[in-house]
């Protein structure tokens, strides 16, 4: 079994769910990824989602577009990030999913990056702008190479397309909370809530959910019905806070341990239902 | 051209390896339902009957095909029609594609409109389009086309658009379509994105291209009318490649000599230019599968033109298709050579070309004296040039 089922599988166990906290990578440089990676994991992080920037990062809000920016005029590339992957194994055990837009991918040749990826301990990647159907050629080199290849699905997937990306996806499938780009919002949407239920009809796999969550709260909402929570731009906002400040990688520790407190808030039971 | 054995693109949207459709997931059940209702509407008489009154009626179809006198005379080599999209209402191509989206926009039951737009173009096409079903209109554009196009940006609001201009990256085209695409990832349920060229996921380049075929098909038809035989080269400019596409794919089939003239800015030499196709490598951009210009780790390079129409990374897969089978022989001309054809038609034939346009007859002023005078040459005049006459006054060193 991969680490990011062994994950859920623990957790499951434990009744417990996973909080998914997503950074750029190189933002504002690898050596910050490396020490904020560290440190998110000693703060209760399992799972850690390293995104890889992109020129034009179309499904990305204005948040995580300045961090792709700053990524890119620090100089990161794939292949950096591939070496810092390895830096961050030599120290930790949690999981490591890169999320990258699929031109970066392609350009580095699919399955020689795949390979790369594995061999670097990456466990497994998202690629949201590929859906399962342009996805013949990463899914047998993931399969290969014992990579979790985790697709997407959203308010707008028909039956159809949600039995096709359950079918596709291994590790967990990414729900994504709105119609829309990534982003912290104000509140959480009440499609989502429907999404994952009906999802639930088709499959037995971890369902994580992302997109516009920033709060405790928001957390607490999700996880009462989803088994991993993502959160994005809430935490670059954090970074891009601190940006030349030293106190920059506690500062992002605290916050993501506020959000994982989120998750165990005391709430009416009943909510689950 | 040679001849191709399969319709293209496939079921999938693959024009050979190019195309497809790279989008978020969010966006797959709304590309899935337009290919249904654009094939439905394909074979539907009603549909085209009615698309075919307001090109006639309302957009001002068909467009002549011109016998260039003046200019062949000029040139002293074959001899030369031009194409006259620029005589279209709103003055260019665009209009072709973005009246028969909106159709079926109505048809889907879509009250909002977006599109994205470089030379402003696309997006006064959009706006009349709109405007004349009544329907809500955002057009995106890039700060740096705003400030070229002016005219054109007062024109969209005059046509009750609203133009959101988008500040990110080069400001371009490129980031007008990223914005767009973010729009309608998130207002996906009441929005009909109309992409103004043969870019974009699958059905945009199928279905720009057959609405653009209307140019081919007319101009087609009146050389036979003409000369009672077919031209022996076709010369449009490419850059996402609708206008291109429109003359050359009714010719497919008819081994006729295709030329696609891209924008060489200040020369490839340099790098700053605008043609994927002799300086590009295929990649993945705005949901195709494409020739891109993009750097070796694969983030995508800004592009440059003195034509906004034509400055963009990308370029339409079929493009991309034809030019490793060879069905078309893509080129380019610089800035400086577009704004001397610029200058050319004007004198010669008292037309104004758009910049876009002025590639393409930028091109053929090169080959023309060594072409035989029993030659005959079509252009694309793809649009007219009065929403140019900044830049080219600005380029030519005088303040008006």
């Amino acid at each position: 079994m991969n680490k990011i089922s062994q994950i859920f599988a623990h957790l499951k166990s434990r009744r417990e769910k996973a909080f998914i906290p997503y950074i750029t990578a190189g933002d504002p440089s690898l050596d910050i990824t490396k020490r904020l990676v560290v440190e998110m994991e000693q703060r209760g992080v399992q799972i850690v989602e390293l995104g890889v920037p992109f020129s034009d990062p179309l499904a990305d809000g204005p948040t995580i577009q300045q961090a792709s920016q700053r990524a890119l005029q620090s100089g990161v590339t794939l292949t950096k990030i591939l070496s810092t992957v390895k830096e961050i194994r030599k120290q930790s055990q949690l999981a490591i999913v890169l999320m990258t837009y699929y031109n970066p991918i392609y350009r580095f040749g699919v399955t020689d990056f795949v390979e790369r990826a594995a061999e670097a301990g990456v466990d497994g990647i998202i690629v949201p702008d590929l859906p399962p159907e342009e996805a013949g050629e990463i899914k047998e080199a993931a399969q290969r190479s014992q990579l979790d290849t985790i697709f997407l699905l959203a308010p707008t997937s028909t039956p159809e397309r949600i039995k096709l990306v359950a079918r596709a996806s291994t590790g967990f499938i990414y729900c994504v909370s709105v119609t829309g780009v990534t982003g912290a919002r104000g509140r959480v949407s009440q499609e989502i809530r429907r999404l994952v239920l009906k999802v639930r009809q088709y499959t037995d796999k971890p369902l994580g959910v992302g997109f516009g969550i920033s709060t405790p709260e928001q957390v607490k909402e999700i996880a009462d019905f989803a088994d991993a929570v993502i959160v994005g731009s809430a935490i670059i906002k954090v970074v891009q806070e601190y940006l030349n400040s030293p106190r920059l990688v506690p500062a992002v520790g605290e916050f993501v341990e506020g959000l994982i407190k989120g998750m165990v808030l005391p709430g009416d039971e009943n909510s689950k239902k | 051209m040679k001849r191709t054995a399969n319709p293209m693109p496939d079921e999938r949207g693959y024009f050979g390896p190019y195309g497809g459709r790279f989008v978020p997931e969010t966006l797959m059940p709304a590309l899935n339902q337009l290919e249904q209702v654009y094939l439905e509407a394909k074979s539907d008489s009603e549909f085209q009957d009615e698309l075919g009154y307001y090109l006639h009626q309302y957009a001002g179809r068909p467009t002549p095909l011109y016998f260039a006198q003046r200019l062949t005379e000029e040139l002293k080599g074959p001899k030369i029609y031009l194409k006259r999209e620029d005589l279209l209402h709103t003055g260019a191509h665009k209009i072709n594609n973005t009246l028969g989206q909106v159709l079926l926009a109505q048809r889907m039951g879509k009250k909002r409109i977006i599109a994205e737009t470089g030379a402003g173009q696309h997006g006064v096409a959009t706006a009349t389009a709109a405007a004349r079903f009544g329907l809500k209109c955002v057009v995106y554009m890039g700060e740096e086309d705003i400030r070229r196009q002016s005219l054109n940006v007062f024109r969209m609001q005059l046509l009750g658009a609203r133009v959101a201009p988008v500040s990110s990256g080069s400001r371009t085209l490129k980031d007008a379509i990223n914005e767009a695409i973010r729009d309608w990832v998130t207002n996906v349920r009441s929005t009909f994105y109309l992409l103004g060229s043969v870019v974009g996921p699958h059905p945009y380049p199928m279905m720009v291209r057959d609405f653009q075929a209307v140019i081919g098909k007319e101009a087609k038809r009146q050389i036979l009318e003409a000369e009672g035989r077919l031209p022996h080269y076709l010369v449009a400019c490419v850059g996402g490649g609708s206008n291109a596409m429109g003359l050359f794919y009714p010719f497919s089939k008819d081994g006729v000599n295709v030329i696609g003239v891209q924008a060489g800015g200040l020369g490839i030499e340099t790098g700053k230019h605008s043609a994927p196709l002799l300086a590009g490598i295929p990649g993945i951009l705005h949901g195709t599968l494409t020739y891109l210009l993009q750097d070796l780790d694969g983030q995508i390079l800004t592009t440059h033109s003195v034509a906004p129409g034509l400055d963009y990374s990308g370029v339409g897969p079929e493009h991309s298709y034809y030019k490793d089978t060879s069905q078309c022989h893509y080129t380019s001309v610089t800035d400086q050579e577009a704004l001397g054809a610029f200058a050319l038609l004007a004198r010669t034939e008292g037309i104004i070309p758009a910049l876009e346009s002025a590639h393409a007859i930028a091109y053929v002023q090169k080959i023309a004296p060594k072409m035989a005078p029993d030659k005959i040459v079509v252009i694309n005049l793809s649009g007219r040039g009065d929403k140019d006459v900044n830049i080219a006054a600005e380029e030519m060193g005088i303040r008006l």
